[in-house]
């Protein structure tokens, strides 16, 4: 199980997504979990080896990393990319949970179900109403409030985002306060930067979606309202559709419709 | 999620290109990913445990590599690559869209069978109209990308060329030390290697870019130049809404009801005038 495994996972995840959705899938697999694979784990790699303190004091240079780097970079990295794709995976479950049931309904022969087929049953997407709605809003919740929450540890643990050359230490048994001097800080540096910006894209990507919602929500439900305060009008329904059409095809279709000549 | 992760998901994106597009994925691909994986980063593995100052003093080593380094080579490369070839995702976008678009249409006319919807996925779009739009922003954005690494390169390390030997005296050193740096012909080799590839796929981008002005702009005076009988210029045309809702109920009331057919035969009659197109 590697983050190709969880990208498998979150890939079928995608279909029930909205369009802010997919743009933050995208970011978290090609901004955030590539570069850490790709780039930011070499970075880190050699951080114990060639943390170096001036002393010949046996444990000491131990002690000090320890001291130092309770949990390393890339390992809060990876805990917090975990942490914060997963609430899509309770949208993922929600929605196999309504496919079961519609594949029941199919089964028992139920007039009211719409399907031809067990296929068709599979590859449907759902629209994100109805009790969808509040499991993908908490789902976007959750990840809010876990990519804040890690954000705050990294700030906490690291004395803001920056890596210094050099960090003075008397933990014991060192003798004295010794110079420790950290490997490739500049490169750490860059990198913990980079990463906390794209957090931070992320973030306002999910509150971006946050709001989304809510206004479809909110639109929809004044929709309803005001339907419900006219006549059904067969006339409208036809007339709204064809405007619908006509708008579909002056958008969409300018590639193929442009130069048609009478 | 990996190079050949990133290779996935771009290849879906070479089917809309252009065929200047499709060779800068490949030059991508093969000169500059493959040979950064394959060879590269052999290269620079043993960057810092082979930078050796000729002192004792614990913790220079590592202050002097920190101070002629601050970022390497190879990382560099790779977030260059990356962000590179990432807004070619902003035309899978659109593409994804205007199928999203199409496929609605399809439903609402009541053609909504397997058939056609299969043909709108497999069907490949042109680059006309805000699609030209965001592909040449992205091409924009690429050339932008490229440049600025560039720029980069050269402020950190100024002449691309590897020393041998760099004199250090950040603290602690004790005084001014020589540092020798592991495999600097190779790695000069390598840089220069990269460079001259970067420098094609920028040229490939402008090609490409001119390339898309160009044929815009004969597309658009082929309009201009062949107008409809009597009902004056296409642009006039195109913006009236009765000429527009003509058309409209021409294609809806066409009498064999194959949407894409129409759709299909309507570009015969575009394509006919139209033949550059190289995509």
């Amino acid at each position: 199980m590697d983050w190709g495994a969880l990208h498998t996972i979150l890939g079928g995840v995608n279909k029930h997504s909205t369009s802010i959705g997919k743009i933050w899938l995208t970011v978290l697999f090609i901004f955030r979990i590539m570069i850490l694979v790709v780039a930011a784990e070499r970075v880190w790699g050699d951080e114990q080896q060639d943390f170096v303190c001036n002393t010949l004091q046996p444990g000491c240079r131990n002690v000090c990393y320890d001291h130092f780097f309770p949990i390393s970079h890339i390992r809060l990295w990876a805990l917090q990319l975990i942490f914060v794709s997963t609430p899509a995976l309770l949208v993922a479950m929600h929605v196999a949970y309504r496919r079961h049931e519609k594949k029941r309904q199919f089964r028992k022969g139920d007039q009211k179900c719409e399907y031809k087929d067990i296929e068709e049953i599979r590859r449907q997407r759902f629209r994100i109403e109805g009790s969808l709605w509040w499991t993908y809003t908490s789902s976007i919740f959750f990840r809010l409030i876990f990519e804040a929450v890690f954000m705050y540890a990294f700030y906490f643990m690291y004395d803001g985002f920056r890596m210094p050359r050099l960090m003075k230490c008397n933990a014991w048994p060192c003798p004295n306060t010794v110079d420790c001097f950290v490997s490739r800080p500049t490169e750490k540096t860059v990198f913990t930067i980079f990463m906390i910006a794209v957090s931070s894209i992320c973030i306002l990507l999910n509150v971006a979606e946050l709001c989304y919602l809510l206004t479809k929500f909110f639109l929809r439900r004044s929709k309803k309202a005001g339907n419900s305060k006219q006549q059904p009008n067969h006339e409208n329904k036809e007339e709204t559709k064809q405007n619908e059409m006509n708008e579909l095809i002056s958008d969409s279709c300018q590639n193929t419709v442009i130069g048609f000549t009478s | 999620m990996n190079w050949a992760g990133l290779y996935t998901v771009l290849s879906g994106v070479n089917r809309h290109s252009t065929a200047i597009g499709r060779i800068w994925l490949s030059v991508i691909f093969i000169f500059r990913i493959m040979v950064l994986v394959v060879a590269a980063e052999s290269v620079w593995g043993d960057e810092k445990s082979a930078f050796t100052c000729n002192t004792q003093q614990p913790g220079c080593n590592s202050v002097c590599y920190d101070h002629f380094f601050p970022i390497s080579h190879i990382r560099l490369w790779a977030l260059q690559l990356i962000l590179v070839t990432t807004p070619a995702l902003l035309v899978a976008m659109h593409v994804a869209y205007q199928q999203h678009q199409e496929k609605k249409l399809l439903v609402l006319t009541g053609h909504a069978d397997a058939k056609h919807m299969e043909e709108v996925k497999k069907h490949k779009m042109r680059i006309a109209g805000s699609l030209w739009w965001t592909y040449v922003c992205s091409v924009v954005f690429r050339l932008l990308f490229e440049a600025v690494f560039m720029y980069i390169f050269y402020m950190l390390y100024p002449g691309y060329q590897m020393m041998r030997l760099v004199k250090c005296e950040a603290y602690p050193c004790p005084n001014t030390v020589d540092c020798f740096i592991s495999r600097p012909t190779e790695k000069t080799i390598f840089t220069v290697f990269m460079l001259v590839t970067s420098s094609i796929c920028i040229v490939l981008n402008m090609a490409e870019l001119v390339y898309l002005v160009v044929r815009a702009c004969a597309r658009r005076s082929r309009h201009n130049s062949n107008p409809s009988s009597g009902k004056g210029s296409f642009y006039g045309h195109k913006h009236s809404s009765e000429y527009k809702q003509n058309e409209i109920n021409q294609l809806l009331t066409e009498q064999d009801g194959s949407l894409k057919d129409m759709l299909r035969r309507n570009s015969g009659l575009q394509e006919k005038g139209d033949r550059c197109s190289a995509c």
